[in-house]
């Protein structure tokens, strides 16, 4: 009986559904980032009486903005407000020094339809670089803008957006006994979280799989650490690994058939890989030490990982079907944390620099040079963005959780907070599939 | 050379539990017999109890007044080693363990803010591992212990510093029920 009541108190405890999260993620812009190309985004041309659901070239100039390469016009500064190529006058473009001129306008196709043309325009040139139309029902226009924001973002950069993605994370807020985690999923610009679990327990390390369908995590909800796959659609989810002692630090391997974990079944934290299909598990080190936070390389090749075999946390690489680990980060006493950039050049890392501050850097594996680029104190959780050049991690603001996006240069692009308690643990998606 | 210590140190366990439990078969009257040859009668043994000396039959885990109410060791920043002060209070966990073999007791590691998250869950079941290691040494079954950790997922103390992180780097004795 007692099992059975326990059981019903576990479900309601930790409730599974996909649910809207009322508190969301506020996001604060920095300022005046050197170096920024100026761009102006006109507010698009709309007819109606009645306001869009989503404000379109806002979300677009938030976007540019966000990524640190891009310094929009404030409205209030524009001489005018062209919907057309027709109706621009380029000069009152260049006296602003604004090189290049965004504009658009939406219609209504139908009851829950728009149409959004957008043109991307050299003011030096006075010509278009990009024009499109892209069609959208309401609940897709957020995701549209992404889309012209990427298209913007790719043909002044030469480089793929990545303002079309997602991001998970774990929210804390309360305190002792009524502590409560969630996993939360929203838009890389923080807008519509949706809650995907909820817990009394903690939550920990989120990791996308590659089609970015499916989610696995660290759950303690039976009051020990347990690995779980969960469906992002359906919510339905499967445990992947439950063994006694640690089960932690899941990585989706880049085919998407394994995932590499921690484990401490054997007595100590060592790496292993699980193969999805059958769960079938490949031993990758063995030593005496903590050997957790695998990550794949994105060619699928290698696993880099943290160990403290050399008395404290460096980062060490491996076959991803095991071999001899090689070290990759001698300076400083701690580096861990890693994750890989998207094009295998480089890592994220958590590193605790002199002065004891944990910090962000980024490492170099051709060069093995390490560049620490956030200011601490308390930096962690590097995630890359799917183009490599943005970063989110966590950080700490008055005493909360926040979480940061930076370029990988380290310029700073923004905070996101949630508005009660702590967010951490931020990990980018993959990009979307279309 | 780890391994080596470690194995070492199991047969160790082996060999004390061995020892303790040819002692654990005699009977509670048994141990009140050479309790009385170190000098007391039952009220004097009583009292022992009280100044932390003699066994702890019949001594209840409930009572906020034994020894076995302190619950909570600490640790040094980065460190997994037990204290020896802290050893005293092991030592009255592991005789009540050892006197009741049915009792069973959750190990739970726990670790300071600073750091990568899993790394710090590795850090904390290695102090829950060490308190485990102390414990089998003085004759607790390893049926009767499992270890767990949270890292630094479960603060006892909600602070940014070296107040709340000493408070937090801790292993918590939990009595199932408790």
């Amino acid at each position: 009986m007692m099992k059975f009541l326990r059981a019903i108190l576990l479900a309601v405890a930790t409730s599974l559904a996909t649910l809207p999260v009322q508190a969301a993620l506020t996001i604060e812009i920095s300022q005046g980032v050197e170096g920024a190309v100026p761009i102006a985004v006109v507010p698009f041309g709309w007819g109606a009486a009645q306001a869009l659901p989503h404000d379109v070239s806002a979300i677009i100039g938030a976007d540019l903005q966000r990524s640190g390469r891009f310094a929009p016009l404030p409205t209030q500064d524009m001489l005018s407000q062209p919907t057309d190529a027709a109706q621009v006058n380029y000069r009152d473009w260049r006296v602003l020094g604004v090189d290049n001129l965004v504009i658009g306008k939406v219609e209504a196709t139908g009851p829950d339809s728009y149409n959004i043309r957008f043109q991307l325009l050299d003011v030096l040139r006075g010509r278009q670089v990009v024009g499109m139309n892209v069609s959208a029902t309401g609940a897709q226009l957020r995701r549209a803008a992404h889309h012209i924001a990427d298209q913007i973002y790719e043909a002044l950069t030469g480089e793929r957006g990545a303002f079309n993605t997602r991001i998970a994370y774990v929210t804390a807020t309360g305190s002792g006994k009524s502590k409560l985690y969630e996993m939360q999923v929203a838009d890389s610009d923080g807008y519509g979280p949706l809650s995907i679990v909820r817990s009394k327990q903690p939550l920990m390390s989120p990791t996308w799989s590659p089609d970015a369908q499916r989610i696995a995590y660290v759950s303690f909800e039976k009051r020990r650490a347990e690995i779980y796959v969960q469906d992002m659609r359906t919510g339905n989810r499967t445990m992947a690994a439950a063994f006694s002692g640690i089960n932690g630090a899941p990585s989706w391997s880049p085919d998407g058939t394994r995932l590499a974990l921690t484990l401490s079944r054997d007595g100590n934290p060592e790496i292993y890989v699980m193969r999805l299909s059958d769960n079938s598990l490949t031993r990758i080190t063995q030593s005496p030490a903590i050997d957790t936070e695998p990550v794949w390389s994105p060619d699928g090749r290698s696993l880099v990982f943290t160990s403290d075999r050399a008395g404290g946390p460096q980062l060490y690489q491996v076959p991803a079907s095991g071999g001899q680990a090689q070290r990759l980060t001698f300076e400083g006493s701690y580096n861990a944390g890693a994750d890989f950039s998207p094009d295998g050049q480089r890592l994220a890392l958590v590193h605790r620099d002199a002065g004891g501050r944990y910090r962000i850097a980024v490492y170099e594996l051709a060069t093995r040079r390490l560049q620490v680029i956030s200011d601490g104190r308390f930096d962690e959780s590097p995630s890359f963005a799917p183009n490599g050049r943005m970063l989110l991690y966590a950080s700490q603001a008055a005493n909360r959780g926040v979480l940061a996006g930076t370029s990988v240069d380290g310029r700073v692009g923004q905070t996101l907070k949630f508005q009660q308690g702590d967010v951490r643990e931020p990990a980018w998606s993959p990009y979307l599939p279309r | 050379m780890r391994a080596t210590w470690k194995s070492l140190m199991v047969a160790g366990a082996v060999a004390l539990a061995t020892g303790c439990s040819s002692m654990g078969s005699k009977t509670g009257g048994d141990a009140a017999i050479e309790d009385r040859g170190i000098g007391g009668t039952q009220d004097e043994m009583t009292q022992g109890i009280g100044i932390g000396s003699g066994s702890f039959e019949g001594m209840s885990i409930d009572d906020p007044n034994s020894p076995l109410a302190q619950r909570v060791i600490y640790f040094e920043f980065d460190s997994s080693e037990v204290r020896s002060a802290d050893r005293d209070v092991l030592n009255n966990h592991a005789r009540y363990l050892a006197a009741n073999p049915q009792a069973t007791i959750v190990l739970e590691g726990h670790g300071d803010e600073r750091g990568s998250r899993e790394y710090n869950i590795g850090l904390g079941e290695r102090r829950a591992q060490s308190v485990r290691q102390i414990l089998e040494l003085q004759g607790v079954g390893s049926q009767q212990l499992s270890t767990v950790s949270y890292g630094e997922e479960k603060p006892a103390v909600e602070g940014h510093d070296e107040s709340a992180w000493a408070q937090n780097r801790r292993v918590e004795l939990i009595y199932p029920g408790q």
